[in-house]
């Protein structure tokens, strides 16, 4: 099998070719790792690489395989980004804060993965803490975007999006609080999952926002990440907001017919603000699934505009409060020779911590703060359950609602770094969802000017399934979730 | 509503971070365009709405004081910047 075969199969054909015994998890496990010693340098996607341990796992594979003995990922390579915890592998998440930090256990869905038989190659960069929508706030430096060298990745899962666009790995994994999967997934071209909030389990996920943080995979095909939410879902005790429902198989649910299947178009995400380039690919794609069967229907989320300005209170404040374990005392950055405590806390967390990071912390620290707490928190928290209830009427008339992921394609470096507000609005089609606690996938749906669009379908809560049977119809239906960047471009 | 260096000073102290002197106009500045941004809220009556703070409005379930866990306590320490038989070191605090 050619190396170009490897790294840029799915999940499935791997799976299969693995079992078939066509190829062996080594050989798969080295390709991906010498395209990543290949490519790095150019892409800067991957913060630490375990190759040791990957070859002995994948020998591992190996030998479960020849024994008929697997799980629903053994012998598939897989990168994770650097936000969940890896024991004895360093996890940084993008910070100078985390740079030595080594945990002592593995995140449950790192267990989870590695028990289905996944062969982990190492940590993706990420936008610091998860905070950013371009991951050119890592202290790691930024990653470039296959597609184009002079443009960002998309963040704050940027590290994960650019490595499976790459051919590094035909599987990652993300976690998103505001859209962190979902809008690198549409600029680099692949298709990302953020599960419904509760589905998939926190342990061991270096905490952002604790009630919108949610874990997903990223992976070439609706297929892949069906057969990855499997193996990374279910209730934890660990976290005790993890949510007791039943995991079905999502990809033995996957099903073509989406005969009758009601596509919601909020008209507030289809008005005048669109772009209208990434209005013609997403209406496109949705009229490919009118073909299918479905029946695409105008829509209301009459507080959508809310959005943003509820996510920017209740995403800091949390991040105010878990970011506070940060002290330079027990784990993490400290800095040199301090005066006294208060000397240590204050220089840990300013030497330790990157700009966006603290500028989150300051305003969330301020709409927790004695007078200002009822003004901003409380009030976000009600202007949550409002932007929810537009949702859960929505969902009353249809199945799935459609709409952009991003409000364009990847943008330059520096493009939008120097104004945070400009920043935040790359999540402007992403965040309510997040708030709602809801599914939500982005899908490829095209390119303009060379470079990838995403379609993003939003599901009822815990209905991952629909979301990604109508991703599975486009996949057959079309094929722009096959186009790739120049992959040879990216080696020296 | 706009907030002066000042303020932003006071709430840098209570999130025990530094700001420098030279750095205090464009952080305040930037801080100022995000709550400029959130400032949107006001524009909308919930008065009668109950704060949501788990979108599914699931409660915190208890489980039962057993230990499932194994004793990590020296892989946990070895994270620590200093240390010393077992306690984390901090500058002195009392004299």
């Amino acid at each position: 099998m050619t190396d170009n075969a490897l790294l840029s199969g799915s999940v499935s054909a791997l799976r299969q070719q693995l079992r078939d015994r066509a190829v062996s998890s080594e050989e798969l496990t080295r390709a991906c790792l010498e395209r990543i010693e290949a490519c790095n340098g150019k892409l800067n996607a991957v913060i630490t690489m375990c190759s040791e341990l990957a070859i002995d796992s994948a020998r591992a594979a190996d030998k479960a395989i020849a024994k008929g003995d697997f799980g629903s990922l053994t012998g598939i390579p897989l990168l994770h980004k650097d936000i969940f915890c890896t024991d004895g592998v360093r996890t940084t998440c993008g910070s100078r804060m985390l740079e030595q930090f080594v945990p002592a256990y593995d995140a449950t869905v790192v267990s989870k993965m590695k028990a289905e038989g996944a062969v982990m190659l190492g940590k993706c960069n990420m936008d610091e803490f998860a905070m950013g929508s371009s991951n050119e706030t890592s202290f790691f430096g930024t990653v470039k975007n296959p597609w184009d060298l002079n443009c960002v990745p998309g963040g704050s899962s940027g590290g994960s999006a650019a490595a499976l666009a790459a051919g590094m790995a035909p599987l990652v994994t993300g976690t998103d609080t505001g859209g962190s999967i979902r809008q690198p997934a549409s600029l680099c071209g692949v298709t990302g999952l953020k599960p419904t909030y509760g589905r998939v389990s926190r342990l061991g996920i270096i905490a952002f926002a604790s009630s919108l943080d949610q874990a997903g995979p990223m992976a070439r095909t609706a297929e892949d990440c069906a057969i990855a939410l499997t193996a990374m879902a279910g209730i934890d005790a660990g976290d005790s907001t993890s949510a007791d429902l039943p995991v079905p198989d999502f990809h033995a649910g996957l099903n073509h017919d989406i005969q009758g299947l009601r596509i919601g178009l909020p008209r507030e995400y289809f008005n005048d603000d669109l772009d209208p380039e990434v209005r013609e690919r997403v209406m496109t794609a949705l009229s490919v699934l009118e073909q299918a069967g479905a029946t695409l229907v105008d829509i209301e989320l009459p507080h959508s505009h809310y959005a943003i300005a509820t996510y920017y209170v209740i995403a800091p404040a949390e991040a105010s409060a878990n970011l506070a374990r940060y002290d330079g005392v027990r784990f993490g950055y400290r800095c040199d020779e301090p005066v006294d405590l208060e000397d240590l806390y204050l220089r840990s967390r300013s030497e330790g911590f990157g700009e966006e990071v603290q500028r989150r912390i300051l305003v969330g620290t301020y709409a927790l703060s004695a007078g200002f707490y009822d003004a901003y928190f409380n009030k976000a928290q009600q202007v949550r359950r409002v932007i929810t209830e537009d949702f859960t009427r929505a969902f009353d008339r249809v199945d799935v609602i459609a709409g952009p992921s991003a409000p364009g394609i990847a943008f330059p470096f520096g493009a939008k770094q120097q104004d945070p507000v400009a920043m935040y609005m790359e999540d402007i089609y992403t965040l309510a969802v997040n708030l709602a606690g809801l599914p939500g996938l982005s899908t490829p749906a095209g390119l303009i000017n060379g470079m990838p669009v995403g379609l993003q379908l939003i599901g009822k809560p815990f209905d991952e399934q629909t979301i990604l049977n109508a991703a599975h119809r486009l996949q057959r239906d079309t094929d722009w979730h096959l186009a790739r960047p120049q992959l040879e471009a990216l080696a020296p | 509503m706009s907030v002066s260096p000042q303020d932003v000073e006071k709430v840098a102290l209570l999130a025990r971070l530094a700001i420098s002197e030279s750095d205090l106009p464009e952080v305040t500045e930037r801080f100022g365009r995000v709550l400029g941004l959130v400032d949107e809220l006001n524009t909308i009556d919930t008065e009668t709405v109950v704060p949501m703070s788990n979108p599914h409005d699931m409660h915190q379930r208890l489980r039962p004081d057993a230990v499932t866990r194994q004793n990590n306590r020296e892989n946990l320490m070895a994270s620590a910047p200093a240390q010393d038989q077992g306690y984390f070191l901090v500058p002195k605090v009392i004299d």
